[in-house]
């Protein structure tokens, strides 16, 4: 007897198996379609964006659009020596383009952050063209070649060549020091300028340090949290509560009126006698600054997460741990803290995110020295207005940020994050 | 916390250095918030204690910074708090109806990709706010929204909908399904279900998942940087204004009332917790 005979059917005639698939497909449907709505309103504005500024920071087509004419010619050009008259006639005729549009300013500006010296040969091209000077019906090559000894140096036009791709990865080689030299090939900055790798190692330091302080301030509070009676660790919970709750700028408003010169901080240190009154040590606008009020911002982020692991730790393993011969602290160290990892990883993992990608309070209290990656970033998006260089930067950090995430999503399962 | 009388001196020592670095460090999280209420009380206009703060003489405490807050002249405070509740108010409407149907959808057990999808939803809540603002930024510039509420307001529905996504899933975690079996048996439709049988039961998680949302739009200042107009400044950008230029007093007036609101939020939180847990049988 083959299988299909035994087949159960519903009373409609249709196999049970097609009619119960039927109904999980329309559950599935039904529970995604609720999902929809803020998946498809989050990919909108979210997603593409941030998807946008991948483009807007791999982008560089304005030259490429700018001197369609002189890259075609220059398509068959070795590189090594002078260009043919060709590619100089096509680069007379973009350029005049651009001088009836009043663009050559852009282009000069943009060849000039290729090699120094652009802008002025630029400018002395177009006095030239300004003036009629240039004829037409002879060598173009020579008149330009005349009017500047830069004109007829190969660099220049190595230069203009390395600009034609429309798509670039420079700016993310600056994020890291970094610069495409004359051959193509990437090289690093001068040592004293390479001042955003100095900013990616402070803000991981600051990140770091921040995580261990909070932890080890955490720990032993979540620990007296979760074995207080009810009554008392309730009223101890607002204190890590009150601070979650509290207005960031309010707290680091707070902060920078402890640490300021006169501040309470310091106040006490001269009262206990640890710095003269007339010596008073600089707390704020730099990295001490940035530690001390990071921490405390982000302490509570570290006491809840280990405060619900050990909340579900019974107290009974410790004793057993102890009736078994354990001194308090190998009780300690072989029961108790291995049950706590879990609490560990995702206190850690979250401070850790969280502080990476600190902007407010570093900005307010830490000075030139204490400033992070995102302090960078929106220095470029509201000061020199560089965005493709924000949007590459920021995606650098995002990247790292998201594997972090990843690491914590597998550890910890993001449905496992608890609020308050 | 009172130990055994046998406990060993060592065991007793260690002890009493755990509970002084555990005060420490209640101390550290707390006091801060309090070095603000006497100083937005100060006479003078310098924000250290003056002598007659420290002798309790009180012609040195005056509610000036109070009055310079409300009546001040081209003071900001009054269309920045305007601002930011419209704000906050909106914006917390918009992320409880997503993140609602959202945690809904996800607490389904018929839900595909559901661990993807959870972590696509919860992910501005992980992405640093720099590069939320930046992004944010560049699609309402592109829409035109920059520099309006409804900008603003939708910026925060992202930053605020994850909120409401863990509180209301986490609510639904202890959901017995078979209450709207009941209900749908009964002849009731879903629409009638979800008001009469499900809301009710999940409203403590909706509600606390809405102040958290509250909170962050409320508290928000990066992405407000970006996309805020003159006319669109909010209390957290006017205190980074502030902050940034001048630490004046009345800052500090505006920062006791903000704390004195999160004292009052924290406790509501508390209390919905508190019964959410006990609806849902979860006894500590």
């Amino acid at each position: 007897m083959s299988s299909e005979t035994k087949q159960i059917l519903t009373t409609d005639g249709i196999p049970l198996e097609v009619s119960l698939k039927k109904a999980e497909r329309k559950n599935k449907i039904k529970a995604f379609l609720l999902v929809a709505p803020l998946l498809l309103f989050l990919i909108i504005t979210y997603v593409f964006p941030i998807g946008e500024m991948f483009t807007r920071s791999v982008d560089d087509k304005m030259i490429t659009n700018m001197l369609p004419k002189t890259f075609k010619e220059m398509e068959t050009w070795d590189g090594k020596e002078l260009p043919s008259e060709e590619v100089f006639a096509a680069f007379y005729k973009d350029f005049k383009v651009l001088v009836e549009k009043q663009e050559q300013g852009k282009l000069g500006q943009r060849l000039n952050k290729e090699k120094n010296g652009f802008n002025s040969i630029t400018k002395k091209l177009l006095r030239q063209i300004k003036r009629n000077k240039i004829d037409e019906n002879q060598s173009i090559k020579e008149q330009i070649m005349k009017i500047h000894k830069r004109w007829r140096n190969v660099e220049y036009w190595q230069a203009i060549k390395r600009t034609a791709p429309p798509y670039t990865i420079a700016k993310y080689l600056k994020g890291m020091d970094m610069y495409i030299d004359a051959d193509g090939g990437i090289t690093q900055v001068d040592e004293d300028r390479r001042i955003h790798r100095i900013l990616w190692l402070r803000t991981l330091e600051i990140a770091l340090l921040v995580t261990i302080f909070c932890f080890l301030m955490g720990y032993p509070i979540a620990h007296l949290l979760a074995t207080l009676p009810m009554k008392y660790s309730n009223l101890l919970m607002i204190c890590v509560l009150l601070p979650f709750w509290t207005s960031l700028l309010v707290r680091t408003a707070s902060w920078m009126i402890l640490l300021q010169q006169q501040g309470l901080v310091n106040d006490f240190f001269v009262l206990i006698g640890l710095v003269a009154d007339n010596n008073r040590p600089e707390m704020m606008y730099n990295k001490v600054g940035t530690y001390v009020a990071m921490t405390q911002i982000l302490l509570p982020f570290m006491v809840l997460p280990l405060y619900s692991v050990m909340k579900t730790i019974s107290p009974s393993l410790m004793r057993a741990g102890k009736s078994l011969g354990g001194t308090p602290f190998v009780a300690f160290w072989k029961v108790y803290f291995p049950l706590t990892i879990p609490g560990i990883g995702a206190g850690c993992l979250l401070v850790f995110i969280l502080a990476i990608g600190y902007y407010i309070t570093p900005a307010l209290v830490g000075g030139a020295s204490g400033t992070l990656i995102s302090n960078q970033i929106a220095y470029h998006m509201k000061t020199t207005l560089d965005w493709s260089f924000a949007s590459a930067m920021g995606l650098m950090l995002l990247s790292g940020v998201l594997v972090i995430y990843w690491i914590y999503n597998k550890l910890v399962g993001v449905d496992n994050i608890k609020l308050g | 916390m009172a130990l055994p009388s046998y406990t060993e001196t060592r065991y007793r020592i260690w002890h009493y250095f755990y509970i002084a670095i555990c005060t420490f460090v209640f101390f550290f999280l707390i006091a801060p918030l309090f070095v603000i209420f006497p100083l937005s009380f100060n006479a003078e206009e310098f924000l250290v204690f003056s002598e007659g703060m420290k002798n309790l003489d009180p012609d040195a405490f005056s509610l000036r910074w109070y009055k310079d807050m409300i009546y001040g002249t081209k003071n900001p405070w009054g269309l920045a708090a305007k601002n930011s509740f419209i704000i906050a108010i909106f914006a917390t409407i918009g992320s409880i109806i997503l993140g609602t149907l959202a945690a809904l959808g996800l607490s389904s057990r018929h839900m595909p990709y559901k661990g993807l999808i959870m972590a696509a939803l919860i992910s501005p809540m992980i992405v640093p706010l720099i590069i939320s603002g930046v992004a944010i930024f560049f699609f309402m510039a592109k829409v035109g929204l920059a520099a309006t509420h409804t900008g603003i307001v939708l910026a925060h529905i992202i930053l605020g909908t994850p909120f409401v996504v863990i509180t209301v899933t986490a609510t639904l975690s202890g959901f017995d399904h078979s209450v709207t079996r009941a209900a749908a048996s009964l002849g009731s439709n879903p629409f009638n279900t979800f008001m009469k049988v499900t809301l009710p039961l999940i409203l403590p998680g909706v509600i606390s998942g809405g102040l958290f949302a509250f909170v962050t739009s409320f508290d928000e200042v990066v992405v407000v940087l970006f996309l805020a107009g003159l006319d669109n400044t909010t209390i957290p950008v006017q205190m980074w204004t502030g902050l940034r230029e001048q630490l004046s007093p009345t800052i500090l007036a505006v920062a006791t009332c903000l704390i004195l609101l999160s004292t009052i939020i924290l406790v509501t939180a508390e209390l919905l917790r508190r019964r959410s847990e006990r609806l849902r049988g979860i006894n500590r």
